[in-house]
C-alpha cells in the first residue's frame, strides 16, 4: 500500500488496481468550514485532470480534479450527511472516492509524502 | 500600478490575534481569526463580536440647511430626523438605481455620515460636488469598531453606562476609557449592538478592553458577510448597485412617505413609477432544498425552464443550519412559497422563495 500527492492537494493510496482518493489536510484546512460535498456517481469514469466533484466551504466552492485516469467504484456517502468530516479526517474516514486505476504509470507523476511536504512549505 | 492595500489603526492587533489578513476593498482586513468563521458568525448571534469597520468612511457633513441639501441625494427624510438619531439611505442615481447605501445620524450642529468603503472616492466628491455651501470633512484619524450580538450591551455599557440607554437608530458622544466616542446603536449582523468611532490613537487600548470582557471575541469579514446575509441586508455591489432602484430592492421603507410623494431627489421619475405601477423585478430571499450553497451569478429559473433572475448573495448560513440567498425574480415569481430551480454547475436544484431576513432581527427598541 502506497500513497501519493498531487499538487491539487489530493491524496491517492494504492491497493493493486484499486485506489482511494481525497483531499489533504493541508487542503482542508485552507478551505476552511465545509458544509457540502458534491460526488459523482458509481461507474462514473474520468481522466486526470478532470472536475471529478466540488467542494464546498463556507467561503468557497473549489473542484476536486482527478489526479489519475480511473473508475469510481465506490463513493463515501458519509460526506453527504456529513462534510465537516472532510475538516476533522480528511486523510482517513472521510476519503472521497475509491476508484479503478486505468493508467498506473500516472501515479510516477505524483509526489510521495516527502515530496509533497517540501511542495506546501 | 494599484497602490498597496491599506491598514486600518487596529492591524496589528488583528495579526497579534491571529486574523487572516485579505484584501478588500483596497483595505488589509481579517477574514476570519482562529475561532473560525462559523465560530465567529455563532458566538456573534448567542454573545457578542468585534468587527473593525474602520475601512468604511466617516464624513462629517456642516452648514446652514445641511439636511434639505442632503436630502436632494437620498430618497430619505432628512429635516425631520431628530438630533440623536440615525437612518439608513441610499445616494440614488439620475436614473433610480442606488450609488450607494449610508448611514446618516443628527449630530446636532452637523450630520455625521457613514459610506461604504469602496465608495469612499465617489461618494466624497458626490456630495462636495452636489451640497453647495455645505463642508464636507472625511474623518481620517478615527476607527470605527462595531460591537454586535446580545451580549454587545454588556460589553460596551460596562466601559459605557451612556451606552445602555440607547435604543436601536440612536447616537449619542460619550467617554471610554476617558476618550469621546461617538456611539451608535446599530450594525449589519441583525443583532443588538453598537458602531464606534474611536480616536485612532486610542483604538487598540478601547479594543483590548471590550476584548477583555468574556463574552467578547474578533470577528472577521467572513461571519460579517454570512451573519448580514442571514438578516437580509443588502451589500453593496452585490444585492444593490447602480442599476438596481430601491423599489426591486425592497427598500420602501427607507424611503418615508413625503419622500415619495414630493420626488426632489435624483431618479424620482422611475422609483415613483416603480412605485405606482410595481417594479418588473424583486429582491427576495430564497431557500435552496438541498444542501449545495447557490452563490451570487447563479440562474433562477421557473419550473418550466425559464429565466426569472439571478442570485446576488448566496452561501452556508450557520444560524440557519443550511444554504440561504437572496437575489432578484420578476415579480410575478417574487411571492414566498414560490417553487423555483437554481441552476448549479448546470444541474437544477429546487428551492423556495421565502420572506426576509432568514434569522429575526434582534434589535433594541
Amino acid at each position: 500500500m502506497t500513497t501519493y500527492y498531487s499538487e491539487e492537494h489530493e491524496w491517492v493510496t494504492v491497493e493493486g488496481e484499486i485506489a482511494t482518493i481525497g483531499i489533504t489536510q493541508h487542503a482542508a484546512d485552507q478551505l476552511g468550514e465545509i458544509v457540502f460535498v458534491e460526488q459523482k456517481d458509481v461507474a462514473e469514469t474520468f481522466e486526470k485532470g478532470d472536475d471529478i466533484g466540488v467542494i464546498e466551504s463556507v467561503k468557497a466552492a473549489s473542484e476536486i480534479y482527478a489526479p489519475v485516469d480511473g473508475e469510481v467504484i465506490t463513493v463515501n456517502d458519509m460526506l453527504a450527511e456529513n462534510p465537516a468530516a472532510l475538516n476533522d479526517t480528511p486523510e482517513s474516514d472521510a476519503w472521497i472516492y475509491k476508484i479503478k486505476l486505468t493508467n498506473v504509470a500516472q501515479l510516477d507523476d505524483l509526489m510521495d509524502l516527502d515530496g509533497y511536504k517540501t511542495f506546501i512549505g | 500600478m494599484t497602490d498597496a492595500p491599506k491598514r486600518t489603526p487596529l492591524y496589528d492587533l488583528h495579526v497579534e490575534l491571529g486574523g487572516k489578513m485579505v484584501d478588500f476593498a483596497g483595505w488589509e482586513m481579517p477574514v476570519q481569526y482562529p475561532m473560525g468563521i462559523m465560530g465567529e458568525h455563532n458566538h456573534t448571534r448567542t454573545k457578542a463580536g468585534l468587527f473593525d469597520v474602520s475601512h468604511m468612511g466617516q464624513v462629517i457633513l456642516r452648514g446652514e440647511g445641511v439636511a434639505e441639501k442632503l436630502e436632494t441625494l437620498v430618497p430619505s427624510a432628512l429635516t425631520t430626523l431628530k438630533e440623536g438619531k440615525a437612518r439608513y439611505t441610499f445616494f440614488t442615481n439620475d436614473d433610480g438605481g442606488i450609488m450607494d447605501d449610508l448611514i446618516v445620524a443628527n449630530a446636532g450642529d452637523h450630520l455625521f455620515v457613514v459610506v461604504n468603503a469602496s465608495m469612499r472616492q465617489q461618494d466624497i466628491p458626490h456630495m462636495v460636488q452636489h451640497l453647495d455651501g455645505i463642508e464636507v470633512t472625511e474623518i481620517l484619524d478615527r476607527a470605527l469598531v462595531a460591537i454586535q450580538g446580545p451580549a454587545a450591551e454588556n460589553v460596551v455599557g460596562d466601559l459605557c453606562p451612556a451606552a445602555r440607554a440607547l435604543t436601536f437608530m440612536q447616537t449619542t458622544v460619550a467617554e471610554i476609557l476617558g476618550v469621546e466616542c461617538r456611539i451608535s446603536r446599530l450594525g449589519y449582523t441583525g443583532e443588538d449592538g453598537f458602531e464606534i468611532s474611536i480616536p485612532q490613537d486610542k483604538a487598540v487600548e478601547i479594543c483590548r478592553a471590550f476584548l477583555a470582557h468574556e463574552d467578547c471575541a474578533p470577528v472577521g469579514l467572513g461571519a460579517r458577510d454570512s451573519l448580514r446575509l442571514e438578516s437580509g441586508l443588502c451589500l453593496y455591489g452585490n444585492d444593490i448597485d447602480n442599476a438596481t432602484s430601491p423599489v426591486e430592492a425592497s427598500l420602501t421603507w427607507a424611503m418615508q412617505k413625503r419622500r415619495r410623494e414630493e420626488g426632489g431627489f435624483p431618479g424620482a421619475a422611475r422609483i415613483q413609477r416603480e412605485l405606482a405601477d410595481g417594479p418588473a423585478k424583486k429582491l427576495v430571499g430564497i431557500k435552496p432544498t438541498g444542501r449545495a450553497p447557490a452563490r451570487a451569478g447563479v440562474e433562477v429559473q421557473d419550473l418550466d425552464g425559464n429565466p426569472i433572475g439571478t442570485i446576488t448573495s448566496g452561501g452556508f448560513g450557520p444560524t440557519v443550519g443550511a444554504p440561504v440567498a437572496m437575489g432578484y425574480v420578476t415579480t410575478k415569481h417574487s411571492e414566498p412559497a414560490t417553487q423555483i430551480n437554481l441552476i448549479i454547475r448546470g444541474k437544477a436544484q429546487p428551492a423556495t422563495i421565502v420572506a426576509l431576513p432568514f434569522v429575526t432581527q434582534n434589535y433594541k427598541r
